[in-house]
């Protein structure tokens, strides 16, 4: 039995479809990330799953219980941690983590081994409120009081959001302690870099899955070899590229050009060939290996040529 | 069970954290009390009157010692003309003009009768009106003294006896003094501040910040989390209802005439009514601001329209009809019917009724609405 079950999950806002026909499993003790853009449809999702949103169509189920019939058992199994932090600002660290622990009719002490790494990072902060805490430390916060209860599942809602590059590898670091302890952990993120980290991912936009695999299977399923190319003049070399009919697609990717040819042309050479058509100064052109927003573009626009070709 | 003590526990820790919130609850209800009977006052003093004699007699100069005398008026000035009396009032100085004609005496002692002029100042309606009413009442005292001392002897001696004289008597309130109407009705209010709009502002504080969501993904139910916020608002109301009560004994010497027990259970259910309200609006309302703006609105129609300033039976139908709506208007009712007046349940028991009445529909409705919503 998968720990998150989706089929068919559909719900609109009004005209607005937030969440398209959307089905996917999560296994047992997987670390489970959702990728897309803001507005994608991750957050609807979550709040389908932890019991706070009725869906429109489609069933799902958490360690086996329908979401909305049998909420109450979901809600006694799962931890759910907001994208926006939302415990009470003026409570004490520990008043918060009491608090809940209490609701869930247990104490801090029983469950202590599981937030400990987490929980001592905070600990000299127990008297202060939680609103006078930094970010990191809210965060924190939050996951332990998520954790309080030995949720069988933990819904995070990304929590890497607005969070430092350090935090943000530290929290990655903490989740794979968790995952450890066998809980099932499903995440949301819109950074493309995390999600190398997740065991399995589903990439989201517009409220459609485009793909659920593991990372390195997305990775290796991008069908063209994809060169990096860099010049003097990018910009020019970017609107170059887009007019040349040999190149299939280009993106700008920080200081580089991702780009893929029509045809399946694996040497530099024939981009450096086409590159020099233009007269591009200081060409530096270079075979990768794609990455997860590589796939996530790739992904996006056959999704967007299939709408299109369907008459939307 | 175990789980509402819990919330309740939290929700007591949060009110007494929050200081100002606090303040407000506790000082606010005492500093009301205090001020408000002493500053909101329908009584009329100082009226400034302009007083221009074209007499000057000794009849006109009795006139305006016995209306300096009154206590009401306040002689501003004493200018030549009325055109100079109407530059008093032009400039806020003044509230009324009484002008005196030239052979005011004469007349009135040869002819028996004097017209004299009057001119108020109707921007303050309230105050010229009345003013007006007391000058009216002192020219009659006056007029009925010149009636003995100096007409009566002249002619012939069968005219008063004939009279109808009114003296009235004012009944639970014998001096009629304002703040035995007031300080019972304020009280009232504060109970529906306390109830209806802090128990409103607070559900949807944990609306705004998230924390409801929290909250849900829990195994609490909604009427551990309900009943968790209700009571908490029950206990301060009833609190601030007692020190209101002792605040209106210490500084008014007003202690309620009629049985205590029965001025609280109308306060316990008036209570629950007005919470079941603030449910309500929190159901509605997705911002501090909205509720807030929605508590105001109900706040002004329950100031104007339950009779705390206004008696509701001068009002028109239509209006009369509102203010049977507002629980408010019953509670104010009652309060003043114990407090003053010493009723037992007797008296108010249909009271009773349409406050239950209240207190079960406006629940149902926030209940229904509050499932609806989430």
């Amino acid at each position: 039995m998968p720990a998150v079950k989706l089929r068919n999950i559909t719900k609109k806002y009004g005209d607005f479809v937030a969440v398209d026909d959307v089905s996917f499993d999560v296994r047992k003790g997987e670390l489970f990330g959702l990728i897309g853009p803001d507005g994608a449809g991750k957050t609807s999702i979550f709040r389908i799953l932890t019991t706070l949103l009725l869906a429109e169509g489609g069933t799902a189920t958490v360690e086996g219980h329908d979401v909305v019939k049998e909420f109450q058992q979901i809600r006694n199994k799962v931890g759910y941690m907001p994208g926006k932090f939302s415990l009470y600002q003026d409570l004490t660290v520990k008043e918060n983590l009491n608090f809940f622990a209490t609701i869930f009719g247990t104490t801090i002490d029983e469950n202590y081994d599981l937030i400990k790494d987490i929980y001592d990072q905070i600990k000299p902060f127990n008297d202060r409120r939680a609103g006078k805490l930094s970010g990191g430390m809210k965060q924190k916060l939050a996951l332990c009081c998520a954790l309080i209860h030995k949720p069988e599942i933990l819904f995070l809602d990304e929590p890497t959001t607005g969070v430092d590059v350090v935090s943000r590898s530290e929290f990655w670091q903490m989740l794979a302690k968790l995952k450890e302890q066998n809980i099932t952990i499903v995440v949301s993120t819109p950074y493309m870099d995390e999600a190398k980290l997740c065991d399995r991912i589903a990439l989201m936009q517009n409220g459609k899955i485009m793909s659920v695999d593991e990372p390195k299977n997305i990775i290796s399923s991008f069908p063209k070899p994809l060169f990096a190319a860099k010049a003097k003049n990018i910009y020019k070399l970017l609107k170059d590229f887009r007019t040349d009919k040999e190149i299939e697609s280009c993106d700008a990717f920080g200081e580089f050009i991702h780009v893929t040819l029509v045809s399946d042309e694996k040497e530099e050479s024939k981009v450096v060939a086409i590159a020099q058509k233009y007269q591009t100064e200081d060409l530096e052109i270079k075979r990768i290996e794609p990455t997860i927003e590589d796939s996530f573009i790739r992904l996006m626009r056959e999704q967007k040529s299939k709408e299109v070709s369907n008459g939307k | 069970m175990k789980v509402l003590r819990f919330i309740l526990q939290k929700e007591f820790r949060q009110i007494f954290r929050d200081k100002t919130i606090l303040a407000m609850m506790f000082a606010m209800p005492i500093i009301q009390l205090i001020i408000l009977p002493l500053a909101a006052n329908f009584e009329v003093k100082n009226v400034n009157v302009v007083y221009v004699d074209h007499d000057h007699s000794s009849y006109s100069q009795k006139l305006i010692n016995k209306i300096g005398s009154s206590g009401y008026f306040q002689i501003v000035a004493t200018p030549s003309s009325y055109l100079k009396g109407l530059e008093f009032i032009e400039k806020g100085e003044a509230d009324l003009i009484l002008e005196i004609p030239s052979g005011f005496e004469r007349n009135l002692v040869r002819e028996g009768s004097q017209k004299v002029n009057i001119a108020a100042d109707a921007i303050n309606g309230t105050k010229s009106n009345i003013g007006y009413a007391y000058l009216n009442v002192v020219l009659a005292d006056f007029n009925r003294d010149l009636d003995i001392q100096f007409k009566l002897p002249k002619q012939a001696p069968t005219l008063s006896s004939s009279l109808i004289t009114i003296s009235s008597t004012n009944w639970y309130n014998p001096r009629a003094e304002y703040k035995y109407y007031m300080v019972p009705g304020i009280l009232v209010l504060l109970l529906t501040l306390i109830g209806g709009f802090i128990t409103a502002l607070n559900i949807v504080r944990e609306k705004e910040i998230g924390t409801i969501e929290q909250i849900n993904v829990t195994p609490i139910q909604k009427w551990q989390f309900i009943l968790g916020k209700l009571i908490p608002f029950w206990i301060v109301g009833m609190i601030v209802f007692t020190v209101g009560l002792t605040v209106m004994y210490l500084v008014y010497g007003i202690f309620p005439k009629g049985s205590l027990a029965v001025l609280y259970l109308f306060a316990a259910i008036y209570l629950i009514a007005l919470l079941g309200m603030g449910l309500l609006i929190s159901t509605f309302a997705d911002t501090q601001l909205q509720a807030m703006f929605i508590a105001f609105f109900f706040m002004m129609i329950f100031m104007l329209m339950s009779g705390f300033f206004t008696s509701t039976d001068s009002m028109p139908d239509w209006a009369r009809a509102i203010s049977e709506f507002t629980p408010v208007t019953h509670f104010i009712k009652v309060v003043r019917l114990i407090v003053l007046k010493g009723s037992g349940m007797k008296e108010v028991g249909k009271e009773l009724l349409y406050l239950i009445i209240f207190a079960i529909v406006l629940n149902a409705l926030a209940i229904y609405n509050y499932r609806k919503t989430s």
